[in-house]
């Protein structure tokens, strides 16, 4: 048995003993060092570009600007608004402008210097409002709105004016950075035969791929790109960067390797994090909790660029109905562009924001209505084989049971109504994807393929375009392949993320890699023993259906005497049939309903996560700290249960990070903390006693019963903390991150609580309603 | 180039004269000079601990080191923890606990918890907190690494070299 034993994933020792080659440990033979020369403005016409002084210095071989690179490009096919280097105008402080190749980085740093560049300055946009309200030029095109969506899922406004009882809450949550330990890296080299090779930290490699194809616009059969093992990306490095396209050209340009290492100060440019978001939630009950109708708007503040910002808008909106059985839902949407670094998708991508801002709404209706705040999610529970009134199809769902076992094992209901002066329990659920169903570029192809190959010696190469990015996706796909053929980890080799030699997967972002390449390893690893099998049938006279595959034999199930090795079934289906190859692929069903905006939020299987949080508050400093945390998640099953454990772990830390401190703040258009010191990150000390509990629910399309782990966590923490904070003292802090001057200055106010007070007017384009099908009613 | 000087530097116990820019950090002659890449960086700036060495058996940010200073001393990066294809228990404890996810802070990691043992061989929880606070993990959520430090510890450290 490998599926579900917590062994040591195959990678583990290269990471222990400094043996993982990341991005910048590679280096090659006549290596130039690339640097890119960025923004010191938020938002400026660029007049004029003068590199000939730093093209003069000595010892740089290549100096690079926007007209060498004018072809736009964008990780979505509908947003293709962003430049390697800036043409006609920067739009942050940080945007790329400039680019050298040098002998060494003491000689491109001063080459940086060397380049002047003349700008005119442009009103900056630095919020949501501003943005909103600008008058003069925009960022892009003729005004700040990137995307406005407008959904509505049977009629709100007739359930809202019915309902018993309303209450609509406004909240905020500042952006914050994903925060890799590993700055993003690209190594390109461009060999004399006509091909490039770009190795880079990446979570998707494959989209990088394509985006090189067309901004250099060079074969894609003559581009390999290599994505290094990821010291950290937590959905940082799943977009397509400046550097990466940059190292490709100046390696073309001059022939040599090129490396670009971003600095700790360019990494916070690079960016992609979480969305600013100002959210307003009404939602309508009846008098005994159950939820009749909800509108949800929420305001994007998108950063620069395009990025996912769509999809993290459709986002914004999508989830709420996967955790509760909401009968009428409308959701309005608008993502406006700022001059910031742009935002993208983090660890749980633009759904941490929304959760944030319903699982606090409904501890304060909870109140409200006097109704238990467990009594109130469980009233409302979505439930399994359900779909949900945005046409969500849910499989497997153990929500009920997270709660129950977090409520249980923290003694929720009995502790929060006793606890000690300033200390406080909080409760939250959430719900996330277990991989989007649908790509981002439209195609009818699978999403993850795997493909195997049997050595005569008893060895299994196993390849798949899939990048661990310290999840353990290596050790998932092994393990999956291991315990069909009856073998053990350590018979695997595995080849990632290699589009040169590996089959493709999408990447390693929402949360798809277990269930999608998990999938396709399954369906690879039993068409491999289907030969061995059939090669073992002629040879023991049997059937193959009698036939089992466990502990490196292949034996008849009625007669277990009867086995052959592993390694001698090779050898005969080899000598049968030539080399003993097999493939698997995994399409996700089609899922997305018949209306604009319906490919986001579509997956084949969803987690669920149940949380309690304890806080510690000082009433006189107004800091937070947070002792203990309950956390229970629905797996599916858990492939390796202690890589899974390290997930949950991983999603309570970095949400109480956003909760209690991460932000990333600017000031006359700078970033104010683009440092590892001025960023605040919770260290060692600030670790809570964790508690995680697994809930297998053994989904019916997951391999093995597997769903999620890497992102659905987090999202249940954060409004646990804020309602935890409530418990502890009384104050509504409806603003993340929940810092200290925010809990004293709702201690001192009349009004108890901190937060935005009202929403920007903005006009929603019209509704596009997209009601159910009769048949799906009740269900 | 003119402006280099010598150095002799003895890394993981072996002798290593080079010659380099007066101006290089330590990370970067390990990783660059000596091809010691299991050291990495996060910051350059001395934020983040990430580029953690041993000096004399303390932790030290190999970022914010000039090698000229540090002739003489011994300096052991994590491909010195193993003694040959011995692997140190903290690495085994790390490997087995999955303490190591994305692996980036690990050599670090090991190396500080290793100072720690060597000082401590029976560290309280609250002293491997301390001890392991200022190396920044943003994977883990730091529970594995204690408890892969308590794995070890409780399996006995090797001796101070």
């Amino acid at each position: 048995m490998v599926v579900g034993q917590s062994l040591v994933k195959p990678d583990a020792y290269a990471k222990v003993s400094g043996q993982t080659k990341f991005a910048d440990d590679l280096a090659l033979p006549r290596m130039l060092f690339g640097r890119l020369l960025r923004s010191p403005l938020p938002h400026a016409r660029i007049l004029n570009v003068d590199t000939s002084r730093a093209k003069a210095l000595p010892g740089v071989l290549a100096v690079l600007t926007g007209e060498d690179l004018p072809i736009k490009f964008g990780i979505l096919p509908v947003s293709q608004d962003e430049e390697a280097l800036a043409g006609e105008k920067v739009r942050y402080v940080g945007d790329p402008i400039a680019a050298v190749a040098a002998t060494d980085e003491w000689i491109a740093d001063e080459a940086l210097s060397l380049i002047d560049v003349q700008f005119k300055e442009l009103p900056r946009y630095m919020s949501i409002e501003e943005s909103l309200s600008a008058t003069e030029e925009a960022i892009h095109g003729k005004n700040n709105v990137h995307k406005a969506v407008a959904l509505e899922f049977n009629d709100t406004a007739e359930a809202m004016a019915a309902a018993e009882y309303a209450r609509e809450d406004l909240v905020f949550f500042e952006g914050n950075t994903h925060l890799p330990m590993e700055q993003h890296a690209a190594l390109a080299q461009y060999s004399h035969d006509g091909k490039l090779t770009l190795w880079t930290s990446s979570q998707t490699p494959h989209y990088v791929h394509r985006a090189l194809g067309k901004v250099l616009e060079f074969p894609m059969s003559r581009i390999r790109v290599i994505a290094t093992p990821n010291g950290g990306g937590f959905g940082g490095k799943s977009d397509i960067f400046s550097h990466e396209l940059v190292a490709a050209k100046l390696a073309i340009r001059t022939g040599r390797p090129v490396k670009i290492t971003l600095t700790r100060e360019e990494v916070f440019y690079a960016h992609r994090g979480r969305h600013p978001v100002l959210m307003k939630v009404r939602t309508g009950f009846r008098r005994d909790g159950a939820i009749t109708a909800m509108q949800f708007q929420t305001f994007l503040d998108g950063g620069a660029y395009g990025s996912y910002g769509v999809a993290s808008t459709y986002y914004t909106g999508a989830l709420q109905t996967a955790t509760y059985a909401i009968p009428r839902y409308r959701f309005e949407g608008v993502r406006l562009f700022t001059n910031k670094p742009p935002c993208g998708p983090k660890r749980g991508h633009g759904t941490p924001q929304p959760r944030f801002a319903l699982e606090t709404h409904l501890d304060k209706v909870a109140e409200d209505l006097g109704i238990d705040p467990v009594d109130l999610r469980l009233k409302n529970l979505s439930t399994p084989e359900s779909r949900t009134v945005n046409w969500l199809r849910i499989t497997s769902c153990g929500l009920r049971e997270c709660i129950e076992k977090v409520v249980l094992e923290s003694d929720f209901r009995e502790r929060r109504k006793s606890m000690p002066p300033g200390r406080g329990l909080g409760f939250a659920v959430s719900s996330y994807l277990t991989g989007a169903g649908t790509a981002i570029y439209w195609n009818d192809m699978p999403h993850s393929e795997v493909q195997l190959k049997l050595d005569r010696n008893g060895g299994v190469a196993l390849l798949c375009g899939a990048i661990d990015i310290g999840q353990g996706s290596d050790h998932i796909l092994a393990a999956i392949v291991a315990e069909v053929l009856g073998i053990q980890l350590e018979d695997i080799q595995l080849t990632t993320a290699d589009t040169d030699l590996t089959p493709i997967d999408l990447g390693s972002y929402s949360s798809r890699v277990t269930f999608m390449a998990g999938n396709a390893a399954k369906a690879a690893a039993e068409k491999a023993r289907a030969k061995l099998f059939a090669a073992a049938a002629k040879a023991l006279e049997c059937d193959v259906e009698d036939l089992v595959a466990r502990g490196r034999q292949i034996f008849r199930r009625d007669r277990p005497s009867e086995a052959m090795p592993f390694v001698q079934a090779i050898r005969l289906a080899e000598a049968d049939d030539g080399v003993v190859t097999a493939t698997g692929s995994y399409t996700p069903p089609k899922l997305a309903g018949p209306y604009k905006g319906s490919g986001v939020g579509p997956s084949p299987a969803y987690s669920f996560s149940a949380a309690v949080v304890e806080v510690d508050v000082d009433v006189k400093t107004g800091e937070v700290r947070v002792p203990e945390v309950w956390v229970a998640h629905d797996i599916g099953r858990a492939i390796n249960p202690m890589l899974v454990v390290g997930q949950v772990e991983g999603s309570i830390y970095m949400a109480l990070g956003e909760a209690l401190m991460e932000e990333q703040g600017f000031r006359l258009g700078l970033h104010k903390f683009p440092s590892l010191l001025d960023y605040k990150s919770p260290t060692a000390l600030e670790t809570p006693i964790m508690h995680t509990y697994l809930i297998e629910t053994i989904d019916p399309e997951g391999p093995f019963g597997a769903k999620e782990a890497g992102q659905g966590p987090l999202l249940p923490v954060i409004p646990a903390v804020a309602n935890a904070v409530y418990n502890a003292v009384g104050v509504r802090i409806d603003e993340v991150p929940i810092t200290p001057d925010k809990v004293l200055k709702a201690m001192s106010e009349k009004s108890r609580r901190v937060g935005p007070k009202a929403a920007p007017s903005f006009e929603f384009p019209p509704l596009v309603r997209a009601d159910v099908p009769d048949e799906w009613k009740g269900r | 180039m003119s402006n280099e000087v010598s150095v002799r530097l003895r890394v993981n116990g072996e002798e290593a004269a080079l010659m380099v820019p007066p101006y290089k950090t330590l990370l970067e002659v390990l990783r660059e000079d000596l091809g010691l890449t299991g050291t990495k960086h996060g910051c350059e700036l001395g934020e983040c601990s990430t580029c953690g060495v041993l000096v004399d058996g303390l932790p030290f940010l190999s970022c914010l080191a000039m090698p000229l200073d540090l002739e003489g001393r011994e300096i052991t990066t994590i491909e010195g923890l193993a003694t040959g294809t011995q692997t140190h228990p903290l690495q085994v404890a790390f490997a087995e606990l999955g303490a190591a996810q994305c692996g980036y802070c690990t050599p670090a990691m090991l190396l500080t918890a290793k100072a720690l043992l060597d000082h401590d061989p029976e560290p309280s929880r609250d002293a491997i907190k301390e001890a392991l606070s200022g190396v920044l993990c943003r994977c883990t959520g730091y529970a594995k690494i204690f408890e892969a430090v308590e794995l070890a510890a409780s399996r006995g450290g090797d001796p101070v070299v």
